[in-house]
């Protein structure tokens, strides 16, 4: 088929990449958010491939890796709990809080469950009226949809063994941080495909106006990616800062209508502390008053949670892309996916998880690990 | 909610998100929700993809881009 080879083909990849060299005449630092694009780039070695003048830098788009330290051990906490059955995606369980992981609390004798959807924790909950059914809902706007019809499915049956730890965030306003930040050196933005497939991409259109900075919204293809940055270059090198679209066979600019009106119902705006980027204002979702009954903060006591990241880790100057994972010391020493200091080893998603796999051996001795 | 089929194993999905998705349809798949319609090229690729990753042996990332 046509369409899928010049998608796959390592022609076109080539063609894009020579493209981009005809393009540039400077340095321009580029950012993708999402860390399933931060994957992508590094399995195919696309920052390779890129001339020498475009550098990219991974943003922050790992919900498992942005979920505060605190939130973390709130999910212990509760998880340790007698009377709980915690329900999370499987990502969370190796995720380290201050003094534990999910996965510990689970050998322990807690009641720890994976799921896939939030609509297996309803059926859980559904299935045992006599336990107290905590689902861990964690994600950006791709996953806020899921997480607020499970909500409202709860309340809507009356189930009220049924809540949830929610620690959503939203992309625009980190991006806005990252911008106002005196030390950001980045200049232009490949969005979030799959955020913005929910979400359209008005809110992307007002940070390129107010901030005068090239957006495109991204697929997660190599050769999406590569076209995403040509794109970007095209944009800078003729002074345009404007919205494209180059995810335009899934993403709309509304996006998803009926996936948006409900998380509006569930959810409100609220301040939320990411890991490795601290407060960041209105950046977060949390529940309406009308579904206190599910939320898992108004129905347990999980105040007095405070926790400090370890000192060693360099996690929050990769989220914002002033270093590069290999120039932390600790990489693939005393950090390793095995043993993760920090959450950007933990998740596949992770920039420094990714750089481990595809990149670690450019750090690693010979022969293995000490 | 739809039974979907993914390479070789059928799912319980919900279309709350895309109601106009009929029987026959390629839909984009996230946490058990169908969130955006697609057409049969694009599906095609993306199974593509995912098969040329099980042939590399490499490991996804469970949930790209939640």
């Amino acid at each position: 088929m046509k369409y899928i080879d010049e998608y796959r083909n390592e022609k076109t990849a080539r063609r894009l990449a020579a493209k981009l060299e005809r393009l540039v005449t400077r340095r321009w630092v580029l950012m993708e958010i999402c860390g399933g694009q931060t994957h992508t780039i590094l399995r195919y070695g696309l920052d390779q491939l890129l001339p020498e003048k475009v550098r990219l830098v991974h943003g922050p788009g790992c919900p498992v890796c942005v979920t505060p330290l605190e939130m973390i051990d709130r999910a212990l906490y509760l998880a340790s709990r007698p009377n709980v059955t915690f329900v999370s995606y499987g990502d969370m369980l190796r995720v380290p809080g201050s003094k534990s992981d999910l996965l510990q609390v689970k050998a322990a004798g807690g009641d720890v469950r994976v799921v896939y959807s939030p609509l297996q924790a309803l059926e859980i909950a559904r299935a045992h009226p006599e336990r107290d059914v905590v689902f861990f809902a964690i994600g950006f706007e791709t996953t806020a949809p899921a997480n607020a019809k499970a909500v409202w499915q709860a309340r809507h049956e009356g189930l009220t063994n049924f809540s949830v730890l929610a620690s959503h965030v939203l992309v625009p306003p980190a991006i806005r941080l990252l911008l106002k930040s005196p030390r950001n050196l980045v200049q232009g933005f490949v969005a979030p495909g799959h955020v913005c497939t929910v979400m359209g991409y008005r809110e992307y259109a007002a940070l390129s106006r107010e901030f005068h900075v090239p957006v495109v919204v991204g697929g997660f293809e190599p050769t999406d990616l590569l076209e995403a940055v040509v794109m970007l270059v095209s944009q800078l090198e003729e002074g345009r800062a404007e919205v494209e679209n180059q995810y335009a066979r899934a993403v709309k600019r509304e996006g998803n209508r009926p996936a948006r009106k409900l998380v509006t119902k569930v959810f409100r705006v609220c301040d939320r502390k990411w890991r490795g980027m601290g407060f960041i204002p209105r950046s977060g979702l949390r529940l309406r008053r009308k579904y206190a009954r599910h939320d898992a903060e108004q129905r347990f006591d999980l105040t007095g949670f405070s926790a400090e990241e370890p000192a060693e880790c360099r996690s929050a100057e990769v989220l914002q892309g002033l270093a590069e994972p290999i120039e932390c010391p600790a990489f693939g020493k005393r950090c390793t996916p095995q043993h993760p200091l920090g959450a950007l080893m933990v998740s596949a998603e992770g920039a420094c998880s990714a750089y481990y796999r595809y990149r670690g051996w450019e750090v690693i001795p010979e022969g293995g690990l000490p | 909610m739809a039974r979907v089929q993914f390479g070789g194993i059928v799912r319980e999905v919900s279309l709350d998100f895309e109601p106009e998705a009929r029987e026959g349809d390629y839909v984009l798949v996230h946490v058990g929700f169908a969130i955006s319609r697609i057409d049969a090229e694009e599906a095609t690729r993306i199974q593509e993809t995912l098969d040329e990753m099980d042939r590399l042996g490499g490991d996804v990332p469970d949930d790209a881009g939640r």
